[in-house]
């Protein structure tokens, strides 16, 4: 699982069906030092994120197995809402 | 299958339901001489494992497995901690790297 920023929304009229009324969230990958890290992604959120919350994206296969994205043909989702990383 | 160190943790309040009650650990990945590569990464952890500890992960749709029959939305996953790694020298003999904890 990647920790990402939400910098922005996508908006998206023609769609598979099985996403209508999925929100679309353009994430920024970010270290857990909290630096920005390279590259985009777009991510379906399960959880409501906010705009410029750092939250926590599972990618691949297993992204389906988020909260009402069975058989939904998602490769990145959006599963919690970092509070704070700790690092040793 | 990939060797990682714990390096930290993460917290999140607002989650998906089938991740709840399960530890959330940053990962930084580490090559067989137990040197650090790559980016780190957070997993979900099935071991137990602590701070510093040398564990093994798992990638992919396997990671969420290793919870069965829970499913966690989950595409990382420690699923060992290592005691020792041993490999092959080039001169034939056998290294044995213990991995120390930090």
């Amino acid at each position: 699982m990647i920790l990402a920023r939400v910098v922005g929304t996508v908006v998206a009229t023609r769609k598979d069906p099985r996403l209508e009324g999925k929100t679309l969230l353009v994430l920024k990958p970010v270290t857990p030092e909290g630096k920005d890290d390279a590259g985009y992604v777009v991510a379906v959120d399960t959880v409501g994120a906010g705009y410029r919350e750092r939250v926590l994206a599972v990618a691949g296969s297993s992204a389906r197995m988020a909260e009402g994205c069975k058989d939904v043909p998602v490769d990145t989702a959006i599963v919690g809402i970092v509070d704070d990383v700790r690092l040793d | 299958m990939q060797l990682g160190r714990v390096v930290g943790c993460v917290w999140a309040t607002v989650k998906d339901a089938n991740l709840e009650g399960y530890r959330l650990l940053v990962v930084q990945p580490v090559t067989a001489d137990l040197r650090d590569t790559g980016k780190r990464l957070v997993c979900t952890d099935w071991t137990g494992a602590g701070a510093g500890e040398t564990i093994y992960w798992v990638r992919g749709r396997e990671a969420s497995i290793a919870f069965l029959p829970g499913q966690p939305p989950s595409d990382a996953t420690i699923v060992g901690i290592v005691d020792v790694v041993h490999q092959a020298a080039k001169a034939g003999k056998t290294v044995r790297r213990k991995p120390e904890r930090q």
